[in-house]
């Protein structure tokens, strides 16, 4: 028997005052799968994101998250995600255990959870700083801590790395790969540096004005044609526009 | 068990609501300091006997100044002082509102030229007038040939006078003391609760609970929703409910400890007491908060930009704190203003407040705005929730 998909989303749209967002967007997510959404600014990544978090609601389409919708299952759902929004900023004057004991609360944890996580993103020097004196890195593992506080089976970063120094992206690299390693969560990462993608997730979707313009792995989206070197060469290839503008 | 407690949700919010007020030291000083600051600047500004110093513009081409002073040991003393200017300089003193009469001295004696619906140099006018006037201008027109003159240092009030208090207007520096006969008819009121300390701290109080809830929480959640973590938040099992209610508990707590410090320190500094029913108050007070913790959850129910929520919050409080009497009695505005200020909640709250603090009034008299406040607060806050934007 094959193992159900963690996530499905079904030919969803999504579109804002003057802004078609997402656009017939379908996806099929397998447990222990590590997708990215690679696109530039405005590519609709952070709509799709919202919408698999049941932030957002779809115009049109379907998302199940294991098997079910969200409408009258949230409580349920909830319990089993976690998730980085872009650029959260946290309770200024709370510590990072403070914080992390916050939002272990709302999933009825522990100070044990607390530590095990502090361990995991390599904040435990930092427990007493108040989240507003962390450096951005380290901001953003508090994030990816508060993602992971509650053993999630789905995990949802929106642009982890975004602004970060290049050690600092490495650091929450080692992260997420550790925890591919050992667990068998499902996760999607939007990113616009391709890199990332490259390094962190089987599954790559290439996606541009809320369309997705091809998805696979490296070798399937680059083998069929070798003058295409890297990610960024094959997005200009399909879109005649680089990934970074 | 104490882990279960530790664990539970509503008791971290309610602690991280906590902390973040304990550590912010602004917030301390907003919430508690500036309310007492005011009360013991207003308060000591309004209490103590003045010594006041009114000054006036006597219109002529050469410079210097005189000074009359009318010494009242009930009223406190007052120097009016004359200075010497021409019209043009006296129209720009008047605009800066460093004098508010400018005297000139025509063939039949002085005339005051004043604007008469400034109550200030009205005052200004009947007191030095009836002194004034009893000085030959002929004195003050002449060249004296020192700046300063000092025209009778201590003129008596002439309300009991007999005597020309120009045959004292010697040279500088004359003095007699005719204080013992300075009596004016004046009983000067001592009785608790007429003093202006009296009126203005039931109107801190009642200002305390508007603004603490708008800020504290109507602002403090819009800035949340601004920062992303309302919606970090909520895409969490974290109940809803939880949140609000963690909110508003540290709120009133705050707003009670503010108040007790707040009846403490004018207590100390200015001998106030409650003169009513304390459970009235402890009532109208609640019920003052459910107010305006429902208007500080309205206001904050949809916008996510902190600075359209800064102009909700001043647009509805700084008309009532205008209006609502906390700082004078809002009968000073016109008849028909009245019964459109009476409803508003701050004048409720601060009506109540001060009914029950110099009064005597309990229940009886609170238990209708009491009522009135709770179903504003109930109805804001349903609205707010209803159109609440938690992301």
């Amino acid at each position: 028997m094959s193992p159900s998909p963690v996530i499905e989303v079904r030919n969803v749209f999504k579109s804002f005052k003057t802004v078609q967002a997402v656009q017939g967007v379908s996806l099929t997510i397998m447990p222990g799968q590590f997708v990215a959404l690679l696109g530039p600014n405005g590519a609709g990544k952070t709509t799709l994101v919202e919408m698999i978090e049941g932030i957002q609601k779809p115009d049109r389409g379907e998302i199940r998250i294991l098997g079910k919708p969200w409408k009258g299952n949230e409580k349920e759902l909830r319990q089993v995600i976690g998730l980085s929004l872009q650029e959260t900023r946290y309770i200024e004057k709370l510590t990072t255990y403070e914080t992390l004991r916050l939002f272990g609360s709302f999933f009825g944890l522990g100070k044990e959870r607390v530590e095990e996580v502090l361990h995991l993103v390599g904040l435990e020097e930092k427990r007493k700083a108040y989240t507003v004196n962390l450096s951005g890195g380290q901001r953003q593992r508090l994030a990816l801590g508060i993602a992971l506080i509650n053993l999630p089976r789905i995990l949802l970063l929106d642009e982890p790395t975004t602004g970060l120094d290049p050690n600092a992206r490495r650091e929450i690299w080692e992260i997420l790969r550790n925890l591919r390693k050992s667990s068998d969560t499902s996760m999607i990462l939007t990113t616009h540096y391709m890199e990332e993608a490259e390094q962190l997730c089987e599954q790559i979707v290439i996606i541009d004005e809320g369309k997705i313009l091809k998805e696979g792995t490296m070798e399937d989206l680059l083998g069929e044609d070798a003058s295409l070197k890297t990610l960024d060469d094959l997005f200009t290839a399909l879109t005649g526009r680089r990934l970074h503008d | 068990m104490i882990d279960r407690i530790r664990n539970n949700q509503l008791w971290q919010l309610i602690l991280a609501n906590v902390l973040e007020k304990v550590r912010e030291p602004g917030v301390l000083f907003w919430g508690i300091g500036f309310p007492i600051l005011m009360s013991i600047g207003l308060g000591l500004a309004f209490t103590r006997k003045p010594e006041s110093v009114r000054h006036v513009a006597l219109i002529s081409a050469d410079t210097g100044t005189y000074s009359i002073v009318l010494k009242d040991d009930k009223l406190g003393n007052t120097t009016f002082q004359l200075e010497k200017m021409p019209w043009e300089a006296a129209m720009v003193q008047l605009k800066r509102g460093h004098v508010n009469v400018a005297v000139t001295i025509g063939d039949s004696g002085y005339r005051y030229h004043f604007d008469p619906m400034n109550p200030d140099a009205q005052l200004t006018y009947v007191r030095m007038a009836p002194v004034l006037n009893q000085i030959p201008a002929r004195d003050l027109n002449r060249d004296t040939g020192y700046g300063i003159r000092d025209l009778g240092s201590e003129i008596q009030d002439p309300a009991s006078s007999t005597q020309h208090p120009a045959s004292r207007i010697q040279s500088p520096g004359y003095e007699e003391d005719l204080s013992a006969a300075s009596a004016t008819e004046v009983d000067v009121l001592t009785v608790t609760g007429t003093r202006y300390i009296d009126f203005l701290i039931p109107g801190m109080i009642a200002m305390g609970v508007m603004f603490s809830c708008l800020w504290g929480l109507g602002y403090y959640i819009i800035d949340t929703r601004s920062k992303k973590l309302l919606r970090r938040m909520i895409a969490t099992p974290m109940k809803r409910s939880n949140y609000l209610i963690a909110m508003i508990t540290v709120r009133l707590v705050m707003n009670v400890i503010e108040a007790i410090l707040l009846v403490l320190f004018a207590w100390l500094a200015f001998g106030i007491t409650i003169q009513g029913n304390i459970p009235a108050l402890l009532v109208l007070f609640l019920a003052g908060n459910i107010a305006f913790s429902g208007i500080g959850i309205f206001l904050a129910c949809h916008t996510s930009k902190t600075e359209i929520g800064n102009a909700f919050i001043n647009v509805v409080s700084m008309p009532m704190m205008i209006l609502s009497g906390i700082f004078f009695s809002y009968h000073n505005f016109p008849d028909w203003a009245i019964p459109i200020i009476q409803p508003l909640p701050l004048t409720m709250l601060a009506d109540g407040i001060r009914s029950i603090f110099i009064e005597g009034a309990g229940f009886a008299q609170t238990a209708i705005p009491s009522l009135i406040l709770t179903l504003t607060g109930v109805v804001f806050f349903t609205v707010g929730l209803k159109l609440f934007k938690w992301h």
